[in-house]
């Protein structure tokens, strides 16, 4: 005990010259930790941005060195039809994909928030495809869509429709990608739902059902509300992703039938590491960029709007 | 409680029953449906009607797939990459973490921010350059000092384990976690002489084991399932990941479903083996990385 004191004494006395000695020692360490991730950021991330910037100004093709074209990259772009048809399919693919996925992620939530026998089971069995790596789902649902033999078609057949040839059809190839994905997605996005749902206070509940409200007036005045800020991060997030859809439309479509599937990135790829036209596909990519980014501030002026009024 | 409000209840929860079930079918369907086709017959996985429950089965397909590919080889490639990303993001992001959530220095915010806003850059904008970067790595792959000459890092796992090394997320992921860790243990350690670099080891980082599992079965998956940026940066098929072999495969033998579909299992495997085992990791993982944004 006394010992103790002593000790905490001895302590302020020499705090004030120490503390300017340690906290120099700290911040030090600070920067050295920090260090490796830093690093990497800068070479791996920093650079690179600044670069594709400027590497869409050039007609860089990794074999002569980089000249300066100006704008002339971005006049080709706008006169590209196959990159506007690709612009058409993405946005086409997220207008589908993102409010599907939002909805059908959302209601399973809601479902499984409650506590019944089997939950816990349900939950797993929907999370299970999120597992899979994009490729091994794409070839297992290449089997499934196979127009005579596959799973959905035999399927449909049992009540009577004729099902399309989904991957070789221009009409409904990316709506199949659109499957796939949601397929491998809805499972990731519930757990974040539940977890969203868990953090509504109970009492809200409790003292709006004092207050005589029904069971959807509970949902509308107080589960959406209290879902905003995860539905804002889903929504961010799956979009961002979406924009960027490659995989599957590389290894089901190979961008086809025609050019139904061919996304933007699935452009960027073969016009940067195919036809090595790096300067092309960077102001390409750019552009996409840029989409990206008008997307995601309209979606975050909306938000902030929405949670003033 | 009324009659009537009892079979009310009892039909609300049928109705509940009715709407699961059929959703958890068309989930699971896919992966019953993949392997029946790997263990059918060819005659039998082009039968109509489907043969649900098939009365012979062959391993045929297993076999295929792994003496037509090195499967082994990628197999063991996709291994090692996922696990060398899961160790560097453990370390590097628990590190850098610890120092924004726990350490005083100048700039701290400025370059936690900085760091944080790479997260609303796509991929798909330093795909190029980031090429560019591996390909001018001073001193590898036959570059001189300046870049040239050669290939850098290109077709090396350097080129795939080092852009992803420390990534942001990591840095993120961890750094929520250790905010949420008292302060005073520190300073009770820095009164006694500590280090730095022992306290963050030795009395932070056990306390994280939670953070650090989630951390590592999404690291894991990430690297397991990575498909565009291995196919750019690799073209040695001795070096090919199990996505690029599975890829290839179901391209040039598209008719081959029981193949397709044994080579499809057993790139799923790993992640299905994991998420039994550490269930709990998988979802406080996302949950985490989706509450606290």
């Amino acid at each position: 005990m006394l010992l103790t004191y002593a000790t905490a004494h001895a302590d302020k006395r020499t705090k004030a010259g120490k503390s300017h000695k340690l906290g120099y020692y700290q911040a030090i360490m600070g920067y050295l930790f920090i260090a490796p991730s830093v690093v990497l950021f800068i070479i791996f991330t920093g650079i690179p941005i600044i670069n594709a910037f400027y590497l869409s100004f050039t007609n860089y093709d990794v074999l002569s060195t980089a000249e300066w074209v100006g704008l002339r990259n971005y006049k080709k772009l706008l006169g590209d039809e196959t990159f506007l048809t690709s612009l058409k399919n993405i946005l086409f693919y997220v207008a589908m994909y993102v409010p599907l996925m939002i909805i059908c992620s959302l209601v399973i939530a809601l479902a499984l928030n409650r506590k019944l026998p089997g939950t816990n089971l349900f939950r797993t069995v929907y999370y299970i495809p999120g597992l899979t790596s994009s490729i091994a789902a794409s070839t297992v649902w290449m089997w499934i869509l196979n127009p005579e033999y596959g799973l959905l078609n035999q399927i449909l057949s049992y009540v009577g429709i004729v099902g399309p040839a989904w991957l070789a059809n221009t009409s409904t190839a990316m709506i199949s990608i659109v499957m796939v994905t949601l397929w491998q997605g809805i499972g990731g996005n519930m757990v974040i739902y539940l977890a969203g749902l868990q953090g509504i206070p109970n009492i809200l509940y409790e003292s709006a059902k004092l207050d005589g409200a029904n069971k959807w007036q509970l949902f509308f005045y107080i589960t959406l509300p209290g879902l905003r800020p995860t539905t804002f991060f889903i929504f961010i997030m799956s979009m961002i992703g979406s924009f960027q859809l490659f995989d599957q439309a590389f290894a089901m479509t190979q961008g086809g039938p025609g050019y139904a599937t061919t996304t933007p990135v699935y452009l960027i790829y073969n016009e940067g590491f195919n036809q090595l036209n790096m300067g092309y596909a960077s102001a390409m990519a750019f552009v996409l960029f840029v989409i990206i980014l008008a997307f995601s501030f309209l979606n975050f002026r909306l938000n902030s709007s929405e949670q003033e009024g | 409680m009324s009659k009537a409000s009892v079979s009310k209840k009892h039909l609300g929860n049928a109705l509940y029953y009715v709407f699961l079930i059929p959703v958890a079918i068309i989930m699971i369907l896919p992966f019953y449906w993949s392997l029946i086709t790997s263990f059918k017959y060819n005659e039998d996985i082009f039968a109509i009607p489907i043969i649900w429950i098939p009365n012979r089965i062959t391993l045929q397909h297993y076999i295929d797939a792994f003496t037509t590919v090195p499967y082994t080889r990628y197999f063991a490639n996709s291994f090692y990459l996922a696990t060398m990303g899961v160790i560097s993001n453990l370390f590097f992001g628990s590190l850098g973490g610890y120092a924004f959530a726990k350490l005083r220095f100048k700039g701290k915010n400025f370059i936690f921010r900085v760091l944080l806003s790479s997260f609303m850059v796509p991929g798909i904008v330093t795909m190029i350059p980031q090429f560019l970067v591996l390909k001018n790595f001073p001193l590898a792959g036959g570059n001189d000092i300046l870049g040239r000459g050669g290939i850098g890092l290109l077709n090396s796992y350097w080129a795939i384990i080092l852009p992803g090394a420390a990534g942001a997320y990591a840095v993120f992921f961890m750094r929520q976690f250790y905010l949420t860790l008292p302060t005073e243990l520190a300073e009770a350690s820095r009164i006694e002489g500590a280090g730095e670099f022992r306290i963050f080891w030795s009395i932070y980082m056990p306390l994280t084991k939670p953070a650090l599992a989630a951390l590592a079965i999404f690291t894991f998956q990430a690297g397991w399932n990575n498909f565009l940026w291995p196919m750019i940066v690799l073209n040695d098929p001795q070096k090919a990941t199990i996505q690029m072999g599975l890829q290839a495969f179901s391209y040039n033998r598209n008719t081959e479903y029981g193949a397709m579909m044994a080579g499809s299992l057993i790139a799923i495997i790993p992640m299905l083996v994991l998420f039994v085992f550490a269930q709990k990791y998988f979802v406080k993982g996302i949950a985490f990385s989706g509450i606290k944004v």
